[in-house]
């Protein structure tokens, strides 16, 4: 996994709510068996005009203009900022190896969902939940100034706008220190190994059918 | 101290607290299907791992296996989509290196693994149990733990029969009173989700609970603990009653003879305390709820059948004005436009929300001795197992749809998510019994309704929706 520290990304705006894991990857690129390789899908039902196919050429597809992560300006982002609830919907991990895959290191919203909030920073993408006012302002700004990049810092738990303010954000200490050492959390776990079987010896008495 | 049904399961399962707020949760029961376990055995291998306990693991091949009996003839092979086949062929080969039961794909065990898992006994009350999919919130029905995870969790699972969790608040949804004729558990949950929105439940362990939760069948709570993530909630949970140990008793993997009294005992004490304190408290009146019919790309615009589309000059924020908006836009559909009105193309019947044989019951209920509206280029009834196929033909249900019209077919996701070829074309409109309203979920440019299997018959007789109260 890719460590994070810090980051002076380009900031994109998806300026929509609920987006969700159908909308971030469309199911016919869940068939791959492989962990790379969705950028070029990311988003694909906004991003194309036409219906997009598995391991197709995406070079000759007819771009949607309108879509933000078309224009020039925003070419290169490493930085997305979108509305409440993002990464709604369902499990897989395909979303986040989708927007990494893309180039995207971070994230900015004001609130994620549960499982895309798990599966992304074992991924290496930082999620960011700032307030709402916040980002209201920050989508003001973004689409203000052409080239606005945000200074993520993952230590100090900041991000820094063009013009020098610093916003804070919480995060999780495990999350953040797995992130930080671009840590496999199996190689974590399986140090407890000594404790796990002693669970499940303990267990084996009180629920035997589990263990049948 | 009094405690809620999670707060139990919670600690029965508890591993190890670390002292960053984090804590090691074992796992019992891990469910596999063919899309988001792939990278996770591959993981494995690369690591040099194996799986911690090999009996813990149930797989079955679900979304995208084809439903036609010709496609589904020659098994694995006759799978024409090239990525599919490649996708269902890895399931069986991994399954087969590292010895984990498969109920493969012409196994007449095999289905949508929501449907498999409680049907085989393989979902017990007490349990942990999870699956790398979102609808895995199901199993909670039974008073177990249960909850999708993303593939690097699946590998996790695998080799250390444990997830590094945090503990979720505790939220009840508490629905009493008696539900009308012809208003069932999908209405129930589909207003529960139109009253707390799609993020209401984000954060929380989500129990139903009230007298019109215990009235239900077993398959009316996995209806409704299934769509708990469409809430934004992760678990969903049920306490366990008569009706869950009767429906489990008997099962392939339920325990047996002394182990069955001993789990008996137990199960009994898997339900909230009555004292439990709950973070927050949702009320409906069972009574009130009329068919639900979603009108909008995300489960939260929904509404009564008897209702109108609504107006975005009407919405309350400028966020909210927008994505009326541009769901009105994506759905072809007119603010103040009466639900009745819409017209439909296709009717899906199906999926791990309502493929069960009391919803198949439902719907035959409503199709016998009618006819699917001419102006309907397709019906499809797709049930959740082969099992659950087998007992409708027994009862002779599939006869039922197939003189109204319908087409029956082979057990899988099927248009639920399209990912077979049972899809949507561009612009079309669909009635679904399904839990996913999202843009281009049933196909490109597909529009899906969701509605309850009796409404989602009644509309493919009509040609468009209608209160399945007045057919009853
Ligand atoms: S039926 Fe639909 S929601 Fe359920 S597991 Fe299959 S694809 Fe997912």
């Amino acid at each position: 996994m890719q460590k994070f520290t810090q980051l002076n990304g380009l900031v994109a705006p998806l300026d929509r709510a609920n987006v969700d894991t159908d909308l971030i990857i469309p199911k016919q690129f869940l068939k791959s068996i492989k962990r790379t390789g969705f950028g070029p899908n990311l988003f694909d039902e906004l991003r194309y005009l036409d219906e997009g196919f598995p391991g197709q050429d995406v070079t000759n597809r007819p771009l949607n203009q309108d879509f933000v992560l078309n224009k020039p300006r925003y070419q290169n982002s490493e930085v997305l900022l979108s509305r409440a609830n993002f990464g709604c919907g369902s499990s897989r991990e395909h979303a986040p190896w989708a927007l990494v895959d893309y180039g995207f290191r971070a994230i900015i919203a004001p609130s994620f969902a549960d499982i895309f909030f798990n599966n992304a920073p074992k991924n290496g993408l930082l999620l960011i939940q700032l307030d709402d006012a916040i980002i209201d302002r920050l989508f003001n700004e973004v689409e203000a100034t052409e080239g606005y990049r945000l200074l993520v810092d993952l230590p100090a738990q900041t991000v820094t706008t063009p013009s020098g303010e610093v916003l804070s954000f919480e995060m999780d200490q495990f999350r953040k220190h797995c992130l930080i050492e671009g840590l496999d959390d199996i190689g974590l776990t399986l140090k407890d190994a000594a404790d796990i079987k002693a669970y499940e010896e303990a267990r084996a008495k009180v629920t035997p059918w589990i263990f049948a | 101290m009094a405690q809620t049904l999670y707060d139990k399961l919670w600690d029965a399962h508890l591993v190890k607290q670390r002292d960053d707020g984090t804590a090691l949760i074992y796992i019992d029961r891990h469910l596999l299907h063919e899309v988001t376990s792939p990278q996770a055995f591959e993981g494995l291998r690369l690591a040099g791992r194996k799986p911690w306990r090999i009996s813990a693991n149930l797989a079955t091949p679900d979304h995208n296996v084809p439903t036609t009996v010709k496609e589904r003839a020659q098994g694995v092979s006759g799978i024409e989509d090239e990525t599919s086949r490649i996708q269902v062929q890895t399931l069986d080969d991994n399954c087969e290196e590292f010895g984990i039961t498969e109920f493969k794909i012409n196994d007449p065990r095999q289905g949508i693994v929501h449907v498999v898992g409680p049907e085989q006994g393989a979902t017990l009350p007490g349990m942990t149990l999870v699956c790398g999919d979102s609808h895995t919130a199901t199993h909670g029905a039974f008073a177990a733990l249960a909850h999708g995870v993303g593939t690097s969790e699946v590998e996790h699972v695998l080799a250390t029969q444990c997830l590094i969790q945090r503990k979720m608040k505790n939220l009840l949804i508490q629905v009493d009173g008696k539900l009308q004729k012809g208003v069932t558990a999908k209405d129930i949950v589909l207003a529960v989700i139109g009253e707390i929105g799609t993020a209401g439940g984000t954060g929380y362990a989500m129990e139903f609970a009230g007298s019109a939760i215990a009235d239900l069948s077993m398959e009316g709570r996995m209806t409704i603990c299934n769509m708990a993530i469409e809430a934004g909630a992760r678990v969903g949970l049920v306490g366990c009653d008569q009706t869950t140990i009767d429906y489990v008793e008997g099962r392939p993997f339920a325990p047996k003879g002394k182990d069955w009294d001993m789990a008996v005992e137990w199960w009994k004490t898997l339900h909230s305390d009555a004292d439990a304190k709950f973070d927050k408290v949702v009320k409906l009146d069972a009574a009130a709820i009329e068919p639900q019919v979603s009108w909008g790309t995300s489960p939260e615009m929904v509404g009564s059948v008897n209702s109108l589309v609504p107006d975005p000059a009407k919405a309350g924020d400028e966020n909210l004005r927008k994505s009326w908006e541009s769901a009105l836009k994506y759905m072809g559909l007119k603010a103040n436009q009466a639900i009745t009105d819409i017209k439909l193309d296709r009717v899906f019947i199906g999926s791990c929300t309502n493929s069960r044989i009391e919803d198949l019951r439902a719907a035959a209920e409503v199709a016998k001795g009618r006819k699917v509206s001419p102006t309907l280029m397709q019906a499809l009834v797709v049930p959740g197992s082969g099992l659950v196929k087998k007992q409708a033909e027994d009862e002779g249900l599939d006869k039922i749809f197939i003189e109204a019209g319908f087409e029956w077919r082979e057990p899988g996701c099927s248009m639920c998510l399209a990912m077979n070829a049972d899809k949507l074309g561009q612009g079309e409109h669909c009635a679904s019994t399904s839990n996913r309203n999202f843009e281009g979920r049933q196909g490109y440019g597909g529009r899906t309704h969701l509605v309850s299997p009796a409404m989602a018959a009644a509309a493919a007789i009509a040609g468009h929706f209608v209160d399945v109260r007045e057919w009853s």
